[in-house]
Order: C-alpha cells, then structure tokens, then sequence
C-alpha cells in the first residue's frame, strides 16, 4: 500500500517532537487532521502542515523525507507498523517503542531505542550516546526487540538493558553495555574503554575487541558455544557481519566481578 | 468375525480400540548424529508402556543438520502419558537424567502448541545460579554450565491433548521366524510415518496382555488366548497354522498419524506375503466399550 509521506520543506526554526507521529495515533485522522498536529516543543507552535508537505496514504506505513537531526522522538512509543526516515534524526528516536519497524537511512541523535520492548530500529549510519538505555532516574533501559546500527555508536551502548537484542557494525564509544540487567549486545568493531562496566548479567560480543578491558572481568577460555550459534542464526537475519563473527571461537570474560559477576564479554581470539 | 483374505494373509474383520493421552516432542542434538541417537535412546528406555513405565516414549525421526535449530545432527523424540502431570514429571525426569548427562547435548522443543510443558525453565536450577536465560525473538533458551562446556535448553515444549496411544497390529506367522522378520518389516514402514512411535523393543512387543489377572491386584496379564503353547487348554483365538504371534503397538500425535502407521505397517506385511511372513493380521481391542478410537483392519488396507 502506498505510505504516508511527509516531506520536510526547510531545516526547522526549533526541534520538534515527532512522537505524535506514529501509526497507531494516526489511525482514522484525515489529512487535515494530519496536518494539524501540534509538533512544538517552544512556546512557538507548529504544526506539521507547517514543516512538512503531506501526501495521504496508508498510516500503518510512514515516510519521513528530508529529515533533519531537529527531529525529536521519531517513532516513540510505536506499537506497529513502520516507519521509514530519509535522513537523519534527533535525540530518543523510537524510544519506548513496543513494535513495529523504525528504519532511520541517515544518523540517529542519543537514546535512540531508549527503554524499547519490542520492535526493530534499524540505523543506517551512526547512533549517538545511550543507544537503547534509559533516561536519568529510569532503572532498566531497552526490556526487547532488535536495535540494528549499521554505523558506529556514541558511549554506554546498551545502559541497564534487561533484554533484547542490540547489534553495532561500526565501533563504539565507552563504557558499551554498562550496568547490564541481561540482554545482549553484539559490537563488530573496537569499542572504547571499559564495556560491560558493572554490568550484572547479559551477554556482551566484541568482535574487534576493546581499547581496555575491566580487571574485574575475568578470563574462562576460549569456546565455540551452541549458545552462540543460536545466536549467530537470529542475528544472521539482521546482519551478516555478526553472523559470521559469532561462529567463530571466542574468549569468554566473566563478570563485572565489582558487581554481580554473572555477566559475560566474549572477545573475537583475532581482533 | 469374518476373515477377509489379502494375497493369501488372513485379515480379521476388527479393529484397534486406542485412546486419548497426553503427548509432546522434544529435538535433541548432539555434535554428532551418534550421540543425538545415544541420548535418545538413553531418554526413550523404559518408556515401553504408561502402566509400569509411567510413560511411552520413541524416536520419531532423524533430523539433518538442516532440520534443528542450532544446524547439528539431531533426532525428534516423542513422549506420551496419560495425563499432563505425569507427561511433565516424565519429561522433566527423563531429560534430566538423559539428555542433560549426555555428552554435547542440547534440547529443543519438537511441538509447537497452545499448552506448554517445562523443559529448561525446570531444569534450569542445575545451574546453581550460573545458568544464563537467553531469550531471541520468540524463543527462550536457558544455558547451563556444564562439565564439557554448556547444555542449552529451550524454556519451554509444547503439549498436545489430541495424541491417541495404542493403534496396534497383531502378526500372526507360521513359524516364530518368520512372524518375527513379518513384524520387523512391518516397524521398519511403521518407522518412517511422521508423528508416530511404536514404543515397545525395536517396535514390536510379544508379550501381549488382557485386562486381569486370577491374581488379586495384578492389571494385565498375559494373553493366553493369542499363546500359541496353550492353544488346547484354553479358549484359544489362534488357528491351527500359526506358531506365533507379534504385536506391534503405535501411538501417534494424532488419529490420522497413528492411522497413516497403521496403514503403513499393513502395506508391508501385505507386501511381504503370507509365504515369508505373516498368515493372518488381528488387532486388540476391549470390545469398543474403552477407547474411544477405533481403527478398522479393513479401512486400512492397502
């Protein structure tokens, strides 16, 4: 079916807060009821007939053209449907998202797939800090779903996340999936210091391996574990790369034994 | 009852009376398919029949790399009880004991269904703490650590409550060989139908059993109608020509899977002919009063 698409006229005066913008808010709106949907986020309102043309088509499927890194919460608290950005975004794209598909073709800002529970955000270049985790004074950041970043990502990749799955191409900033509930998190290339930082449990893959690695992670060997070939074939349907990476042998770090210590990183025996 | 003739073997004008039970499937794999079969095998042991077993339980097929979730050699296992406690408390055991002990092992669900079963989220506790739940996309997996690296095992297995359990086939030869190799070729057809086992040794079983006993307290014992040894003492339900008498009992995850085995095995026998192997084919029942599956000799033939 055709998508609804919305075309960004120019670079917005001010940010603007997308979440209104998802298919299950839009369901049964007209385009003129579309079009006057508060987006401001000064005390200057704007609507989207002001910043975007609007061609009518099927809700369930959106298409944002032109986008900017001015657009904020793209995506949040989708529940299905999708969502297809051309362009780049602002902060917290598909956070709290629950379903659906999120596809962002440019950069995505930080806590893009903030706190999500299901659903799969697909980024095609980078993502900014605090991919998948919570805000300030929240106690579990992504609980499910599939967060894909073709590029690099900003630090703490995967903060307190308590399931699901994140995948990184490109390389990570520091402290990648710190303070881990469970989850995991596969990172093709070298991460910054310290990944897995009082992480409790979960599952943490350095393919590329770290710029410095916890002393309270401890070292168990090297494995080709049936775990991770489950693993390899769910990934495998989102990334190739991580796939491959997973089938190969892989050193197992135990911890973060400053906290828990049930967490694991496995490093790549090549990187 | 009226025998009808099929190439030269007699066929009893009757039916096998099965009933409802209890069923599930698991996938068990291994680094090779030796070991898949090993713990298989090792988990189907005494699992002949649910009145001394507590269980019935058979490998239903071999599967390719191709055919299990982690892409190792594995082998569908199917388990049937009579009701959902003692299929759980089964399986629990069994894996436990047999699947979990056995070199490079890994378990999966074999039946998808709208009832579960506990599989790894009973078993998990092995772990002692360091066992790793892992969930992807819809299936949860727990990881226990164990002495040659980790048993995965998957959470949950599905539960059917349309299983039926005793499809049988009685073969009756000449000669206890030939009987014997009647039987064999009968299980071998009987082996590759899909959601079927036969659970008793190799498929066949030769101690058939009535209901009762002289004895106060025993359940079943031996069919002495269908013993060839007793045919002039007691009131005997063999001809004169045949020697022996073997059995061949099916449960299946459905009626028509323990029927397509039915049907199976009757086309082999069929196909073997009266000189090599079987005179006459029967089937058990307890006069249709019990079970409420009947499946008739005649409807099945090929």
């Amino acid at each position: 079916m055709t998508p609804l698409v919305l075309s960004l006229r120019r670079r917005p005066d001010q940010r603007l807060d997308l979440s209104p913008l998802v298919p299950h808010r839009l369901a049964g709106k007209n385009a003129a009821e579309i079009g006057a949907i508060a987006l401001q986020t000064t005390r200057t309102p704007v609507t989207v007939a002001d910043v975007f043309g609007l061609r009518m088509g099927d809700v369930a499927h959106i298409r944002i053209e032109g986008a900017c890194d001015r657009l904020d919460q793209v995506g949040q608290g989708m529940s299905d449907g999708e969502i297809t950005v051309d362009g780049d975004v602002g902060a917290q794209a598909g956070r709290q998202m629950s379903g659906g598909r999120l596809t962002i073709l440019g950069h995505a800002g930080p806590w893009a797939g903030s706190a999500v529970t299901g659903g799969t955000i697909e980024i095609q270049r980078s993502a900014g800090d605090f991919l998948g985790g919570p805000f300030a004074g929240e106690t579990v950041g992504m609980r499910g779903g599939v967060i894909l970043v073709r590029g690099g990502a900003g630090d703490r990749v995967g903060d307190r996340m308590r399931r699901g799955t994140i995948v990184v191409e490109g390389p990570c900033g520091a402290y990648a999936g710190s303070r881990m509930i469970a989850g995991t998190l596969v990172l093709l290339r070298r991460t910054g210091a310290l990944p897995g930082y009082l992480m409790k449990r979960g599952t943490i893959v350095l393919g590329g391996g770290s710029e410095a690695l916890s002393p309270t992670f401890m070292d168990c060997g090297i494995h080709q574990l049936i775990a991770l070939r489950l693993l390899s074939d769910f990934v495998g349907a989102y990334s190739r790369r991580a796939a491959a990476c997973l089938r190969a042998p892989l050193r197992r770090y135990a911890g973060d034994m400053a906290v828990l210590g049930k967490g694991e990183i496995f490093v790549g025996t090549r990187g | 009852m009226r025998p009808l003739a099929v190439k030269g073997i007699r066929i009893d004008d009757t039916f096998a009376e099965a009933f409802g039970m209890r069923a599930t499937a698991l996938v068990i794999t291994a680094d090779n398919a030796r070991w898949a079969r090993q713990a298989a095998v090792t988990m189907t042991g005494f699992a002949t029949s649910v009145i001394g077993c507590g269980c019935e339980a058979g490998i239903d097929r071999e599967l390719s790399r191709k055919e299990t979730p982690d892409g190792r050699p594995g082998v569908r296992v199917l388990l049937f009880a009579v009701s959902t406690s003692e299929l759980q408390k089964q399986l629990q055991a069994r894996v436990g004991q047999c699947v979990l002990t056995s070199p490079g092992s890994a378990c999966y669900a074999g039946l998808a269904g709208e009832d579960a079963l506990r599989l790894g989220n009973a078993l998990r506790y092995f772990g002692d703490g360091w066992q790793i739940s892992k969930r992807l996309g819809d299936k949860h997996y727990w990881r226990l650590p164990v002495m040659d690296g980790e048993f995965v095992c998957e959470g949950t297995t599905g539960l059917t409550k349309a299983a039926v359990g005793g499809g049988n086939l009685l073969i009756m030869g000449r000669t206890a060989d030939a009987t014997r190799l009647a039987a064999e070729t009968a299980a071998a057809a009987i082996a590759a139908v899909p959601d079927a086992i036969m659970p008793f040794p190799g498929g066949i079983a030769r101690s058939g059993s009535k209901v009762g006993s002289k004895y106060k307290g025993v359940m079943a014992s031996t069919n002495d109608a269908y013993c060839p040894t007793l045919r002039g003492a007691v009131k005997t339900g063999l001809d004169d020509d045949i020697g022996a008498v073997l059995e061949i009992v099916i449960d299946g995850l459905t009626a028509d899977a323990v029927a397509a085995a039915m049907r199976a095995g009757l086309a082999a026998l069929v196909r073997l002919g009266s000189k090599r192997g079987a005179v006459r084919i029967g089937a058990g029942n307890y006069g249709g009063k019990l079970g409420p599956h009947h499946f008739h000799l005649r409807d099945l033939l090929p």
